[in-house]
């Protein structure tokens, strides 16, 4: 292993022989056209070919990826923050499935005259009923199922001692001993002295 | 699939997000890391001693690196839209951030570095090779065979530089992977200002083990003898950086258990439950204390050489084990307790699914094939190859 | 008569004006609305919760929300007088179908429905890497899912588990206050099926909002107020040993 001359080795002997300063002076020459005529100079740039092609190399892919950004990304993308403008008329636009309860009040007026005088005055419609805009839209052919009231009522109304105490809740099973709800209760005016009576409000 | 839980989570943290690829990312970065700090020693800090290992930390770093993004690439819901990082970073998050970290240490250091390094043989190389091997020869020198005198003492130069600054960019490329865990203000077993630095310390302890492990199977593979002084240096810097980096994680441990704030009780818990084995005993009995013990051995007592090998392999492959361990305990750990504090789930690794064990294991073996490739390409041997291509050096000069 | 003239089968010129203002498009073609003019937040009142579960089914059926990820999710909490810091705590599906008698009734127990906080300030939408997550002008945090690479950094961030991947389009998923409803005049599902009303959106830049006099007239916190995450989901008489 004698005269081995690799580059680690060069490197540190070469560090003193070839000081900062005298790199910062041969590439301010570069700078003037008038010094690329000296052999000097010619010949510098021919020692530093390879790290010219380097940089041309890396030079094509810095403008290849800023072509490729101008591409890509879309045009809406920085209109409002640092996102894509057009995610928000996207994320708006999606259908509604609640049609919500303004619209089923619309038609559905006998239920309206009939709740308000209940307990259940402040429920909305698709509390018990589910999502109806599928049937606001074509209210001919989509038809609501009937809710089950022994699922539906117990859902609120059985007996939990998490629920607020002012909140009225049974024991199911002492309560109705597995009839349905709607056996005793209307739903939409639950109380059941109130039954059978005229629902247009000639009670009070 | 049914995960067990224990105890009451949020429903939504049921599911682990990230898996066992998340944790060979920050140690994959970390050996990188490690490797290169490594091989700056011998250049910036003129450690002579370490100089057979130089061009194989480099390389090891490199082939590393390569593999870095794809356990992340592997992971992503979307990896198509991946590009987006560079194309749309947001200066807010770590993660984007750390995609120009990873591309300017890869390709404005390492590649640079060992580019630089190699240039005279790749040249050579392009000379005297046949066939494929002589095309990609040809293709590394991007057209120019320039050797003169004063184009290798510029490389040099550059060389030199381009090292000074791979050495903060080392630092930054796994800082900033602790920086990613630290910064996660909701989540109390990550977010801490130590992390990075934890990160960095235990990213060198596990790129120097890795080398030196590396070059003592290369060193057995080609039948050469193993450069003991070379050896004895590099375990004496593994024990150093080990030390610093068990007391920093010891002092972020004692803070922790002294403050007790309100996420103590449910960590503390997981730590004795859960992560008993892969923290208490693997990470830190195993793969902490027993290495720093036999490291320390070799430097009390003055053993035989093949004692002392003998050591450094052990000691080397409990290091990197245990902090793969720490790795694990850090990302799988973060995700087994709620954000309540009032329970825990559990991670259930697959085995042939796309983030399971096996891509796991694959992903583990893949650096090391490209090393092979590496290594077969631009041969980092000091001791017989060199020589041979010094010899060729004057006649391509001079002329 | 009401019952014969829905017979008829079509909307009534009430409902159909509604419903043509429900089916309007973009808040940018809908004159109505502009972002602007609008801080959207919500206010939850835990003494009014029944637990019934209603918003969570609402909100999966009107979000596409897969089974065993929520949007919203309802716990239960059971709190004895000496273990504030302890509570027990639990969701059973995230209370989709109501939850079960608890055995156990002394101590105090009660329902805390559970939805992202819409924080001004929000962790989740500071950690992703290319934008694909917002606060929109509008002040609600949404997801653009056509853009989200599906890394889990915001599922990590979120102190309170709002988020997941949705495992359909394998992108981050969370509650967007129902954006498609408020930016056309409707409240939220949630707020639309819930009973009790115990679930009010709140508009914190309509000076007619309820919400100003609400703020005013209560003791209404958030959730984790050490995170400083600017949460915009307040609740009236939440219990110290919420988190």
């Amino acid at each position: 292993m004698t005269p081995i001359t690799t580059p680690c080795d060069l490197n540190h002997r070469s560090l003193a022989r070839f000081p900062v300063s005298k790199t910062i002076a041969l590439s301010q020459r570069l700078l003037f056209r008038r010094a690329f005529r000296t052999p000097r100079v010619r010949l510098l740039f021919k020692d530093i070919e390879h790290l010219l092609r380097l940089a041309a190399v890396m030079l094509i892919a810095l403008v290849a990826f800023v072509v490729l950004r101008a591409a890509v990304v879309p045009k809406s993308f920085g209109q409002y923050g640092h996102y894509r403008g057009d995610a928000i008329a996207e994320l708006a636009a999606r259908p509604v499935a609640h049609a919500g309860h303004e619209v089923c009040e619309g038609c559905h007026t006998d239920v309206v005259d009939q709740k308000k005088l209940g307990r259940h005055a402040g429920l909305h419609c698709e509390v018990c009923h589910g999502p109806q805009a599928r049937h606001a839209d074509d209210p001919a052919s989509v038809k609501p199922l009937l809710p089950d009231t022994t699922v539906i009522c117990a859902r609120c109304h059985e007996a939990n001692s998490a629920k607020p105490h002012s909140f009225p809740q049974v024991a199911s099973a002492d309560h109705s001993g597995g009839l349905s709800c709607n056996t005793c209760h209307q739903p939409h005016r639950p109380k059941i002295e109130d039954r059978g009576k005229p629902a247009t409000g000639a009670k009070k | 699939m049914h995960i067990p839980v224990e105890g009451f989570m949020y429903p939504n943290e049921v599911e682990l997000q990230w898996s066992v690829l998340i944790v060979l990312y920050p140690f994959i970065t970390g050996l990188v890391a490690g490797a290169f700090i490594l091989a700056s020693l011998e250049r910036v800090f003129r450690v002579q001693a370490v100089k057979p290992t130089y061009r194989l930390a480099l390389l090891t770093a490199l082939s590393f690196l390569l593999v870095a993004p794809l356990p992340l690439q592997l992971h992503l819901g979307h990896p198509e839209r991946s590009l987006e990082m560079y194309l749309t970073p947001h200066r807010s998050s770590a993660m984007a951030m750390f995609g120009f970290v990873y591309l300017w240490y890869l390709m404005a250091v390492l590649l640079l570095e060992i580019w630089l390094d190699y240039r005279r043989d790749i040249v050579l190389k392009s000379q005297t090779a046949k066939g494929l091997p002589r095309l990609i020869y040809r293709i590394l020198t991007l057209g120019s065979d320039v050797l003169s005198d004063r184009s290798l003492r510029i490389d040099e130069r550059l060389g030199y530089f381009i090292t000074l600054i791979g050495i903060p960019s080392a630092f930054l490329l796994h800082g900033y992977v602790g920086f990613i865990f630290g910064s996660v203000k909701a989540n109390p077993w990550w977010s801490s200002p130590l992390m990075p630095i934890v990160f960095i310390f235990s990213a060198m302890v596990s790129g120097i083990a890795a080398v030196m492990l590396l070059y003592m199977l290369s060193s057995r593979l080609r039948g050469k003898q193993i450069d003991i002084r070379c050896l004895d240096k590099i375990a004496q810097y593994l024990m150093y950086t080990f030390i610093i980096d068990f007391s920093l994680e010891m002092l972020d441990l004692l803070q922790r258990i002294y403050e007790a704030d309100e996420s103590f009780r449910s960590l503390d818990f997981m730590v004795h439950t859960r992560l008993w084995t892969s923290q208490v005993i693997v990470q830190i009995l195993l793969g902490t204390v027993t290495p720093i013990a036999l490291l320390g051995l070799t430097q009390l007592f003055s053993l035989t050489e093949s004692i002392r090998k003998r050591i450094y392999a052990v000691a080397g492959c409990l290091t990197v084990i245990g902090i793969f361990a720490m790795r694990w305990n850090v990302v799988i750990g973060g995700q087994l307790f709620s954000k309540s504090f009032l329970g825990y789930t559990s991670y259930k690794m697959g085995f042939a699914t796309r983030e399971g064990l096996l891509t796991a294991i694959i992903l583990m073996i893949l650096p090391f094939i490209i090393l092979w490739i590496l290594v077969k390409i631009l041969p980092p041997w000091t001791d017989e190859e060199s020589t041979s291509a010094s010899e060729a050096i004057p006649v391509h000069a001079a002329s | 008569m009401d019952i014969t003239r829905r017979r008829l089968l079509v909307l009534l010129p009430a409902a159909a004006v509604a419903w043509e203002f429900v089916r309007a498009g973009t808040p940018e073609s809908a004159p109505n609305y502009k972002t602007s003019e609008h801080w959207w937040g919500m206010l939850i009142d835990i003494t009014e919760c029944i637990g019934c579960g209603s918003c969570v089914r609402a909100c999966a059926q009107e979000n596409d929300v897969p089974d065993g990820y929520y949007r919203t999710w309802i716990e239960r909490y059971h709190v004895t007088d000496y273990a504030i810091e302890r509570p027990q705590v639990e969701s059973p599906n995230g209370g989709k179908e109501g939850f079960p008698m608890n055995e156990d009734s002394s101590g105090k127990n009660f329902f805390v429905p559970k939805l992202c906080n819409h924080c001004a300030d929000s962790p989740c939408t500071q950690v992703c890497p290319v934008g694909a997550t917002f606060v929109s002008p509008d002040g609600v945090v949404l997801v653009d899912k056509n853009y989200c690479l599906g890394c889990r950094y915001c599922v990590q961030a979120c102190p309170y588990g709002c988020r997941f991947i949705n495992p359909k389009t394998n992108t981050a998923d969370k509650c967007s206050l129902c954006y498609h409803r408020i930016t056309k005049g409707l409240t939220t599902a949630c707020a639309e099926v819930c009973p009790t009303g115990a679930r009010q959106l709140a508009d914190l830049k309509n000076p007619k909002d309820p919400i100003h006099e609400y703020l005013r007239t209560h003791s209404v916190q958030i959730l984790k107020p050490h995170m400083a995450t600017g949460a915009k989901v307040f609740y009236n008489g939440m219990d110290g040993s919420v988190r």
